[in-house]
């Protein structure tokens, strides 16, 4: 369990007792066993762990797309429901329409809300020119490279203005410079914004620099290993300190160790 | 632009080809049945608007009509089979052992039941059309991958904004394929049940010349048929130019 100590906001996000078995799966080696999170308002948790660990079940689980054998995730204390909450879900595959240009693909999380205007219009285009994706606005998805699509869905995200943001391994396709690039835009939205966000992935860096705490996960079956609180988060000026590389190194240990269990 | 007119260059070419083979074979024969291009051509010219035309247009309309009459039926019926896997369970062995039956072998049974008048054409070629769609709809849509589906769940999305944003742009290329298939099917049969119950239509047009020894005149409705295939295709391949920009 993720309780945040120092502040006594309330959770926006709670999974309670995840159990999730494909169905080609047994049901004694489940996907998710038994997996329970919370995230306060206006946190940023960042997921990691081994390839295989659930991972990104456990997003899909929290955006309502896969129902949990047993167990259930509240939004704000009421049951995931599409319909009612914002939810910004970036799927690991970035989750673009081939038939839509960029900017249609941009806006489609505002217009399945209702909520085109003018205003909303201004941001998209405010949006793009944030993240590099001006000029590109009448192309289709398949003219751009992985990192321009990853910005393209970083855009619909950020523009939705979600209650929730939940985000599967976003950065990973884009190269070393533009990660930490995109890293910094995301602070940046994250910090005028403060919107909940659970994000997954696979870099430890990542993790240490966007997570105020960081879920280490541990396959075979999916479970939650521990529980990191994380005060490096954020801080632009620590990304090269000592501090930063030795606890990189530990969670990277931590990971390797849970991810033998063979 | 540039390339558009490398494609038209490029088909007048394939056409003036095709013209001199005609010919080339036409003086080499020299039969009464094998006519030289240019008469053909020059008696169609003359005979065109008095008497072609109203043949043209009736086999056009029947064409549309069993066309629009398939697309009405089995595009719903692809959806709900390819969206619905329990739909898909009860529908697919009705439609895959009704497929290979010859639809142009129940043309008979048709006649009888539908009388020899237009309907029975136009059903004829609804039946044709209407499996193709049905499976091509389907089949396209069982293979959107279910991640195509996930911002719109995750936002909520009702069943006709999931149909408008992913289910149908994500079947039309398919759709039109197999309209385009259809269709070479839907004219050689058009021709057939052309022949029967009718004083209208290119079938009836081609086979009375024929019964008149008028060469010179079936030809002309040959070309006039054909020239109507091409046309058919040419609307379906703009049809899909313009609708699946994000193909290219």
């Amino acid at each position: 369990m993720i309780c945040c100590e120092e502040c006594g906001e309330k959770d926006m996000i709670e999974a309670r007792h995840l159990t999730v078995g494909y169905s080609s799966r047994s049901r004694n080696n489940p996907v998710l066993c038994d997996v329970s999170l919370t995230v306060p308002q206006g946190a940023v948790c960042a997921v990691i762990g081994p390839s295989g660990c659930g991972k990104s079940t456990l997003l899909k689980v929290i955006a309502g797309l896969i129902h949990p054998d047993q167990g259930s995730v509240l939004l704000d204390g009421s049951p995931v429901n599409p319909k009612k909450r914002k939810i910004g879900f970036m799927p690991q595959n970035y989750g673009l329409l081939p038939w839509k240009t960029v900017r249609e693909n941009i806006l489609l999380g505002c217009r399945m809300k209702g909520e085109i205007t003018a205003a909303t219009r201004r941001e998209a285009e405010r949006l793009c020119q944030c993240l590099g994706l001006e000029g590109l606005e009448r192309r289709y998805p398949r003219e751009l490279s992985g990192g321009q699509q990853q910005r393209v869905a970083l855009a619909r995200s950020f523009l939705l203005r979600p209650d929730v943001l939940l985000m599967d391994e976003p950065f990973s396709a884009l190269d070393a410079i533009t990660r930490e690039e995109m890293q910094d835009v995301f602070l940046t939205l994250w910090k005028q914004r403060g919107t909940t966000t659970i994000l997954v992935t696979h870099y430890v860096e990542e993790a240490l620099y966007l997570g105020q705490t960081i879920v280490r996960m541990s396959a075979d079956p999916g479970t939650v290993a521990e529980v990191i609180p994380n005060p490096l988060a954020g801080r632009t000026e620590m990304r090269m300190s000592q501090e930063f590389f030795a606890r990189g190194r530990e969670l990277r240990e931590r990971i390797r160790a849970g991810g033998c269990h063979e | 632009m540039n390339k558009g007119h490398i494609v038209i260059r490029s088909y007048l070419f394939g056409a003036v080809f095709l013209l001199f083979l005609w010919w080339g074979i036409a003086l080499l024969l020299d039969l009464p049945v094998i006519p030289a291009p240019d008469k053909v051509l020059l008696k169609l010219v003359r005979i065109f608007s008095q008497s072609v035309a109203v043949h043209a247009g009736f086999s056009l309309w029947r064409i549309a009509a069993g066309l629009l009459l398939a697309v009405l039926i089995g595009y719903p019926v692809g959806v709900i089979m390819g969206y619905f896997p329990r739909a898909d369970r009860f529908l697919a062995p009705l439609v895959y052992l009704t497929y290979p039956i010859p639809k142009i072998a129940l043309l008979p049974i048709l006649m009888l039941l539908a009388g020899v008048g237009e309907f029975s054409k136009i059903l004829m070629i609804f039946l044709i059309i209407v499996f193709q769609v049905v499976i091509a709809v389907r089949d396209a849509i069982r293979t959107i991958p279910v991640e195509t589906y996930y911002p719109l769940y995750s936002l909520g999305a009702s069943v006709r904004q999931i149909f408008c944003e992913v289910i149908f742009p994500a079947s039309l290329p398919k759709f039109i394929t197999a309209v385009r298939v259809a269709m070479a099917t839907a004219v050689s049969v058009l021709f057939f049940t052309e022949t029967f119950g009718t004083q209208y239509g290119m079938g009836y047009y081609i086979m009375d010349a024929w019964l008149r020894v008028n060469y010179l005149d079936m030809y002309a409705g040959i070309v006039v048929l054909s020239l109507m295939g091409l046309l058919l295709f040419g609307l379906i391949d703009m049809a899909e130019y313009v609708t699946c920009r994000w193909r290219r």
